[in-house]
This record gives structure tokens, C-alpha cells and sequence, in this order.
């Protein structure tokens, strides 16, 4: 991060004594600049600590789930939030399901950019009949909308042993096209640099290129794909849950959308009942584009300048 | 040749719709449930109807729609049905069959999805190029940050929360549902005014979470545009601003932005069905919710292969008028 900034013509250090400040001044110099960044970081470590510091005051275990609380209570001092139809306090259950949905997130985020990073460097690094066979799957793949299929995967799920982590795996299956195309045409355009020849020259084996060289100059492409992969893995649990696919148990925000919108909440004037997971969710995909806004930035100086 | 690139393309889509359909067909196959066991299981909960023959009855639906025979011999019979159009029976609403149900229900889907895309795709380009255009008042650069912002936000939120907000605080407009309770479908005014009244707020929610797209992408364009010299000699040769703003700024920009258009129709339709189930509108994404509520599994493949299909003709149109566009691309490879 701090690099980037030190980056630039350097002045002659006999003539001027230039002081280089520290990492930690340079780094909200930045950040200052990067608003985007800051506010999308901001909503997630606010998002993190309601959470954490929920799980650790209410019993979450027990109450954001059925027949824990009176039901149908508007919110009041006794249940901030109010109480669904099925006896369920609503703030333990946004502080399950934030944590939950997160958890989605993440899992398939990794899944989508790891497998991405693998087959983007085959494909770009030893080209050949693996080049072609990864680039033929992924593009053929690619128009195909994947929350169709992912909706006949998970319908074909027996629904009572779907939990989060199946959901997780269901949503990566096909996450990783997107990461794939964007890893390959980086290490295409990093490995042909000068500083990788000379590191060939200088006898460096593959691996280590790969490690060494390549893959520290591609963080914040594959730190960017990743956030933009947790963003699509909440976004398709979302579309799955709210279908009434998602592991109907847990008190996942979409799951708790689905059941509110099946018992016709706003209908029946429990309008809190759908209104918080839906504004939980609203933040959740703001602060992560910001944050892949900022990222971007941060990675192609190119934006920064147009600025 | 141009007629080479076409047939690429077309090959090319033809493996796209060939990958969906198999992988369509295998999925529910590879896994133990049986949608017709489970009908019945259903019928038997709901309302204590248990016949002693119940296994018979199964085995004969199976045979009636050809469950029993050999999985690829049921794979190649499902291909050349979708290669004659036919997508199989409705389980849940048998005798009808798939198709029956889609053409029922595609008039609201094209009608609500064509009207929100067209428009907000004019509108969000207009708004993206008056953004980068250095003449355009404040507000409008203003309006790019909540556009970004509603952008990453699914439709079928702010649908909800249009919901919230109009239909249940303010009273403005119906909670859901396609036409007024009560109403029966015919083709006088008074009945498509009230149907138009009802597809407001869904056409509000899928137009506001797809302008950002637009807008964000024409700016990035019209930016780029901002400093060719085409713009520069025509700015010096006097032309009135309006013209060099229509003329030779989005003129030129918007190509990109039909390109876009192609890619963009796989997520409309998934927003738009989500959108459908959400209002419980009578289009192919409440067919698909009932679907799925029911294990009616021939219908949930069959819309999803019809979305597919319809997608890959759309990007092959959109290949065919490109050129019409833009003269300077004519598909010859030299």
C-alpha cells in the first residue's frame, strides 16, 4: 500500500535532505485521499462490531431462533428490533445473520479467487493446450447466468441438509470464471516485464518467478477480485435464499426476507420485520463496492489521476 | 469475411445453449431426489390422501414421462425435445406443458423488462455524459456517487424498500400483485391502467439498480473521449456546444455502451425475475418462484433454458446490428 506512494521521481539526496516519512503518516495520507476506501472500511468494521459485540451480549443461540421470544412484537425497549412471527428476536437475529451471510461471503469469495488465481497463472504462465482448454471452459461458461444453474443446484439439494457452508459451496461453484479471465490477462502483461526477464536471466526457476516476482505485484488485482467475489457470493445467497433455497434453519438475512415476504409481513403491518435485514443487506453490498472503488483506485493510478 | 465471423458466432453460442441444457439435464439427475415421490409425499401431508397403489402410481408417472428408462438415452430424448421446442410437461400442472406455461407468462416479463432496460438505459447514458461533459451544471456530477451506491444494491431490495416506503407508508401504490383484486384481465383502458399502476414500483426498483451501470460506464467513456482530437477541432471550428455533445461525444461513446447492452441482459433477467417474485407478478419469474415452491422441476429447467436461449439470440442480434451502428467495424478479417 505504502509503496505505491513512494513510488516517483526521487529528488538528488546530496542536495536535498528528503526525510521519508513514516508508513503510518504516508498511509493516512492516503487514506485521506481515498474516501471511498475509508467509508467502505468505516460500514464493515461498524457491521464487524455489531456483530461480534452482540454474539457476546445476547444469547444468539437460542433467541434468533423459533418459539424463542413472544412473537409479532413491534420493536420496543424489551426487543429493540421487534419479534417475527415465529417468535424469533429479530436482533439476535441480525446479529446471527449478518455473521452468517458474511461467513457465505468470505468462504465463497476465497473459493472463486483461489481457484481463479490457480487457473489464471496455468493458463497465462504455460499457454499451450492448457491456455486454450481453460479459455474455451471459461468463456463458454461465462454468458451462461450463473444464478440459473445455481438455482437448479440447489433446488436439487435435499432442502432440510442445505446449511451455510453447502450454500457457500453452491454459490463458488461458478465464481471463479470472472477471477480466471481478469488473473490470466495480468500475469499475461506481468511476465513479459522486464524484471521478470531479468529474474529468468539471472536463473530464477519457475516457481520462484511465479512467487517471487509475479505474484506480490498481482495483490491488489487478486485482493480486489476477492472482495468483488465475497460481493457476488452474498449477492447469489441472497437471490437463492430469498427464492427459498437457502438453509432454511438459520436465520440467514435472506432466509429471514424469504419468511417475511411468505407470511406477507407488510401486508399484515409487521413492517420491521423485512425492513432491517433488507437495510443489514443495503450496507453490506455499499461498503463493499466502496471498498472495490478504493481498491481500484489503489490499483490503477491511472483512475487516481483521472480524478 | 463477415459471413465467417457470424458462423464463429453462432457456433459459438450453440455451445454456449448446449453446456447450459447438459448441465441443466445432469444436475437434478445425479442427485437422489424424486420430484414425483416427493408430489405425492406433499399431496399426502396436505391433505391425508394416501392411495395403498402408491409406488404403482409412481412408477407409472415415471414411465409416462419417460423417468425410467437409461440416463442417457432420457438425455439424448430431452435434447431432440428442446431441439423440436419442447420442454417437457408442467409436473404440478400437468397436462400443460412448459412451453404452454413460459408463453403465458413472457407478455409481463418483455413488456416490464424491455421498458426498464430501454429506459434506463437512455436515461443512464444521458446522465453518464452530461457527468464527464465539462458544460453540464453540478448536480448532475453530483448524482454519479448515489448512482454508484444504488447500483450495488440488488433490485429486489430496493423493491422492497420501495415497498416500504410507497406502497406501505405512503399508500401510493399497490403492495404487489399485477392488477387490482377482483379485476378480470381484459383489454379496456380502465383495466390496463390499473395494470400499469401495478408495475410501477417493480419498473422504479429494476431502473434505479440498473442506471448506475449505465451512467458510470458512459462517464468513463465520454472521459476518455473528452481529450481526442476530433472533440478538440470541433470545439475550435465553432460548432454549437449541443451538436459536438450529440454529434461527436455520445455518438461516440454509446458504442461501447451497446456492447454492454448484450452483457447486460443475463443479469436483467435474473433481477427481473427476482423482482417478479417479489411483487408476485404473473411473468416467468413468478412462474419460476411457484416452480420452485412445488419441485416443479421440468417447468424450473425449462424457463431456465429459455432465459439462456433468449440470451444467446439477444447477443447474436446485438452482434448483427453492431456494424449498423458503428460503420467503422465491418467484421473483416485481413
Amino acid at each position: 500500500m505504502t509503496q505505491m506512494a513512494a513510488v516517483g521521481p526521487q529528488p538528488d539526496a546530496q542536495e536535498i535532505r528528503y526525510e521519508q516519512p513514516s508508513r503510518l503518516t504516508l498511509t493516512g495520507r492516503y487514506l485521506r485521499r481515498n474516501k471511498s476506501l475509508v467509508l467502505g472500511l468505516a460500514i464493515v468494521i461498524a457491521l464487524t462490531l455489531f456483530t461480534v459485540i452482540g454474539s457476546l451480549t445476547i444469547d444468539t443461540e437460542k433467541r434468533a431462533y423459533p418459539l424463542a421470544v413472544k412473537p409479532k412484537q413491534p420493536p420496543s425497549a424489551e426487543y429493540p428490533l421487534g419479534t417475527d412471527f415465529f417468535g424469533r428476536d429479530l436482533l439476535a437475529v441480525m446479529v446471527r445473520g449478518i455473521w452468517q451471510t458474511a461467513v457465505i461471503g468470505l468462504i465463497a469469495g476465497a473459493i472463486g479467487t483461489g481457484v481463479g488465481v490457480i487457473l489464471g497463472f496455468l493458463s497465462a504462465y504455460y499457454g499451450g493446450v492448457v491456455d486454450t482448454l481453460i479459455r474455451a471452459i471459461t468463456e463458454v461458461l461465462l454468458p451462461i447466468p450463473a444464478f440459473l444453474i445455481l438455482v437448479i443446484i440447489a433446488g436439487s439439494i435435499d432442502r432440510k441438509s442445505v446449511t451455510i457452508y453447502t450454500m457457500a459451496l453452491i454459490v463458488s461453484l461458478l465464481a471463479w470464471m470472472g477471477p480466471t479471465r481478469v488473473m490470466r490477462a495480468q500475469v499475461l502483461t506481468l511476465k513479459e516485464r522486464l524484471f521478470v526477464n531479468v529474474a529468468r536471466l539471472s536463473g530464477m526457476s519457475n516457481l520462484e518467478i511465479v512467487f517471487k516476482e509475479i505474484l506480490p505485484n498481482m495483490l491488489p488485482f487478486i485482493l480486489a477480485s476477492f472482495v468483488s467475489g465475497v460481493f457476488a457470493g452474498i449477492f447469489a445467497s441472497f437471490g437463492l435464499s430469498v427464492l427459498g433455497l437457502g438453509p432454511l434453519r438459520e436465520p440467514l438475512i435472506g432466509n429471514t426476507i424469504w419468511f417475511a415476504q411468505q407470511q406477507a409481513a407488510f401486508f399484515n403491518g409487521w413492517w420491521w420485520w423485512p425492513l432491517w435485514p433488507s437495510l443489514a443487506l443495503v450496507l453490506i453490498f455499499v461498503s463493499l463496492t466502496l471498498i472495490n472503488v478504493g481498491l481500484d483506485e489503489l490499483a490503477n493510478p491511472r483512475v487516481r489521476r483521472a480524478e | 469475411m463477415r459471413l465467417a465471423y457470424l458462423v464463429k458466432r453462432v457456433l459459438f453460442l450453440i455451445a454456449v445453449v448446449w453446456v447450459a441444457a447438459t448441465i441443466v439435464f445432469f444436475i437434478p439427475r445425479l442427485s437422489a431426489r424424486n420430484p414425483i415421490r416427493e408430489r405425492f409425499a406433499e399431496i399426502a401431508r396436505s391433505t391425508g390422501f394416501a392411495p395403498k397403489d402408491l409406488e404403482q402410481i409412481i412408477a407409472a408417472y415415471e414411465v409416462k414421462f419417460g423417468l425410467n428408462k437409461p440416463l442417457l438415452q432420457q438425455y439424448v430424448e430431452y435434447m431432440g425435445g428442446v431441439l423440436r421446442g419442447d420442454l417437457g410437461p408442467s409436473l404440478t400442472r400437468f397436462p400443460k406443458t412448459v412451453l404452454e406455461l413460459i408463453f403465458s407468462a413472457l407478455p409481463w416479463t418483455i413488456v416490464l423488462l424491455m421498458l426498464t432496460t430501454l429506459l434506463s438505459f437512455a436515461l443512464g447514458n444521458l446522465l453518464g455524459a452530461l457527468a464527464s461533459w465539462p458544460r453540464s451544471p453540478r448536480f448532475v456530477k453530483g448524482l454519479m456517487a448515489p448512482l454508484m451506491m444504488l447500483q450495488a444494491v440488488p433490485a429486489y431490495l430496493l423493491g422492497l424498500l420501495l415497498i416500504f416506503f410507497i406502497a406501505f407508508r405512503l399508500k401510493l401504490l399497490p403492495m404487489g400483485g399485477a392488477y387490482s383484486q377482483g379485476v378480470t384481465p381484459s383489454l379496456t383502458l380502465e383495466f390496463i391502467l390499473d395494470a400499469a399502476r401495478h408495475q410501477i414500483l417493480p419498473a422504479i426498483s429494476l431502473i434505479l439498480a440498473s442506471l448506475g451501470f449505465w451512467a458510470l460506464g458512459m462517464r468513463g467513456m465520454g472521459i476518455t473521449i473528452q481529450g481526442e482530437d476530433y472533440v478538440n477541432f470541433a470545439e475550435h471550428k465553432g460548432l454549437h456546444p449541443r451538436t459536438i455533445f450529440t454529434q461527436y461525444y455520445v455518438r461516440n461513446a454509446l458504442l461501447p455502451q451497446v456492447t454492454g447492452l448484450a452483457l447486460a441482459f443475463g443479469s436483467v433477467i435474473v433481477s427481473g425475475v427476482l423482482v417478479e417474485q417479489l411483487y408476485g407478478l404473473p411473468g416467468l419469474g413468478g412462474l419460476l418462484g411457484d416452480a420452485i415452491l412445488k419441485n416443479d422441476y421440468f417447468v424450473i429447467y425449462g424457463i431456465t433454458l429459455f432465459v439462456i436461449l433468449s440470451i444467446a439470440i439477444l447477443m447474436f442480434l446485438v452482434d448483427l446490428i453492431y456494424p449498423l451502428l458503428d460503420p467503422r467495424i465491418r467484421y473483416e478479417s485481413r
